[in-house]
């Protein structure tokens, strides 16, 4: 009698739980904090033409939204980076096959305070300073001052992006790493705030949070390129060295309500909220 | 039947008398288990002494000595802040203040113990973190000091009410005994109050410090997070609590990093578990 009735019950869970997946009208997307306001408005424009559709948009980092794609608590996970190859291998083995986007792009701005008089580095000068090695303003032509280094947690892909492009300057060998004197702060509010009250610090973040409270260094790839300011056009035409693609990811090619999204978000209208959210579109 | 009803409630609030010791050993099990795989890698030695902290890397070092000795020194400075002015402002409550303000202050007081870690926190970086870097002229003012000072705000709520309690309770006749054999009041209290309730104080300490040493959220944004060693407390330090909320949502699941946290969990287990049960230790010699 008892066990009649536990099967009835798991029966009938099995069935609403079956249910509800084949109603379901809802996206989750989560991961890079770069690109949670622009997730949040392509979220806001689409579910104004769909009304019945509900997305989410949850930050916390690229990582963090690689893990819920690979525990399947997310539809789409955003990244401001690649997936790594220990990712790979461990969604396959939970039967997930990440299947990657490229949605827009973003121009990582390297910031001082606007009272500090260093206008423009080169990317050697920026490793050797996020490394440790250079760490007094005078010895990249500014005041006698010491370095204060602000970079972002490591869950943030904007860390993992800045320590491969700029530290290692894309040399997969390298084995530089941000010195450990850096203060790690949790958001690029964070950064931005410290940076706007401290002439000595130096941090970086993607162009979008760049306000009239920062100044944002001009870049040059090496010392005998020309030094570039980070905007929109120069990242387009790949002139500032600093920029990388953002991505979506999902679980195998979309399908259904997701392919639907990511296809809102590549449309002219979509990328038409990547500039207005100041990234870059791909089209 | 009135038998078996007062049977049935016996049972029922054992076993709810039980479910918190089951909840603590169910939490300890999975921290032990979960963080214990880390050292089928890493030799537990390089991770307790190893002073360099890159857990994503390729591959990752887990040196967590900057971790402890960051997490060891902004609690050692809030507590030097904390306690005197804890028992002091206890001291003040049991024995000096009338009534009236009496109650004001404990009403404050409990008022303090409510406020989020994260609003004090954000007051932190707002007020203090300016005024450390001014004050001592610093580079940044994101430094254990400033952690200490806000910390020591959110230790003493526990420290003035339990101390204040251990007072409350010293019999009234040791009082009256100071006051007949010609002691002025500062007398009573420092040569008969304050000993007599020494070993309540010294709980009142140690679960200040256990309040301290796990406080996450407000540490995390106001001490720099850079995993250092520590030279002085105008530096910036990283705990042990802020690199486990910092780095948990990035560590994919089963990979050493996410192992590595879990152990630094269990390290911080390990102390706040000592200090529990010394402050037990001595709430219990009192008795």
């Amino acid at each position: 009698m008892f066990k009649k009735l536990l099967s009835n019950l798991i029966v009938s869970m099995f069935a609403i739980s079956v249910f509800a997946a084949s109603g379901k009208n809802s996206i989750q997307i989560k991961g890079s904090d770069t690109m949670v306001n622009l997730g949040q408005a392509w979220a806001e424009k689409y579910m104004e033409k769909n009304p019945i559709e509900f997305i989410a948009v949850t930050g916390g980092g690229s990582g963090t939204g690689f893990s819920s794609l690979i525990s399947a608590t997310c539809d789409i996970a955003m990244s401001s980076r690649n997936i790594k190859d220990k990712e790979i291998a461990l969604a396959k083995q939970k039967g997930v096959n990440p299947y990657e986007i490229k949605v827009a792009l973003d121009g990582l701005a390297v910031v001082v305070s606007p009272k500090n008089p260093v206008n423009k580095l080169t990317i050697g000068e920026l490793a050797q300073i996020f490394s440790g090695k250079i760490t007094n303003w005078k010895e990249v032509g500014g005041e006698d001052r010491k370095i204060v280094i602000l970079s972002r947690e490591v869950n943030s892909g904007t860390h993992v992006y800045f320590k491969e492009h700029v530290l290692r300057n894309n040399d997969p060998s390298s084995k530089a790493e941000f010195t450990s004197g850096a203060l790690m702060l949790s958001s690029s509010q964070a950064i931005a705030d410290e940076v706007a009250n401290n002439p000595a610090a130096i941090g970086y973040y993607g162009m979008g949070y760049v306000s009239n409270k920062q100044k944002a260094i001009m870049v040059a790839k090496d010392v005998n390129s020309e030094f570039v300011v980070p905007n929109i056009g120069n990242v387009v035409s790949g002139k500032y060295p600093i920029s990388r693609p953002l991505f979506l990811y999902t679980n195998g090619q979309p399908q259904g309500l997701v392919k639907k999204f990511v296809d809102f978000t590549l449309s002219k209208e979509g990328q038409e909220i990547v500039v207005k959210t100041d990234f870059v579109p791909i089209k | 039947m009135h038998k078996l009803k007062e049977f049935i409630i016996e049972k029922l609030i054992l076993i709810c008398g039980l479910t918190s010791i089951i909840f603590v050993l169910l939490i300890f099990f999975f921290l032990l288990k979960s963080g214990l795989a880390l050292f089928k890698t890493i030799n537990i030695g390089a991770f307790l002494a190893g002073k360099n902290w890159y857990p994503i890397s390729e591959p990752g070092e887990f040196g967590i000595l900057p971790l402890i000795l960051g997490s060891l020194l902004v609690t050692l400075g809030a507590t030097t802040i904390s306690v005197p002015v804890g028992v002091a402002c206890a001291v003040f409550i049991s024995e000096i203040a009338p009534v009236k303000l009496k109650e004001i202050l404990k009403a404050g007081i409990e008022l303090l113990a409510a406020i989020p870690s994260v609003v004090l926190g954000f007051i932190g970086i707002v007020t203090l973190v300016p005024w450390v870097k001014t004050i001592f002229k610093l580079p940044t003012g994101l430094t254990a000091l400033s952690g200490s000072i806000m910390l020591a705000f959110m230790a003493m709520p526990t420290i003035v009410s339990i101390a204040e309690d251990a007072l409350y309770s010293v019999p009234k006749s040791y009082k009256e005994g100071a006051f007949a054999l010609g002691a002025t009041r500062w007398q009573m209290i420092y040569r008969v109050m304050l000993p007599a309730a020494s070993s309540g104080i010294l709980a009142a300490v140690m679960l200040g410090i256990g309040r301290v040493i796990g406080e996450t959220m407000a540490v995390m944004m106001i001490t720099g997070n850079s995993a250092v060693i520590p030279k002085s407390i105008l530096e910036p330090v990283r705990t042990l609590t802020a690199t486990i909320a910092a780095e948990m949502g990035e560590a994919v699941v089963g990979s050493e990093h996410y192992f590595a946290l879990f152990a630094v969990g269990i390290v911080l287990f390990i102390i706040s578990f000592t200090i529990n049960v010394t402050a037990d230790l001595f709430l219990h010699k009192k008795r």
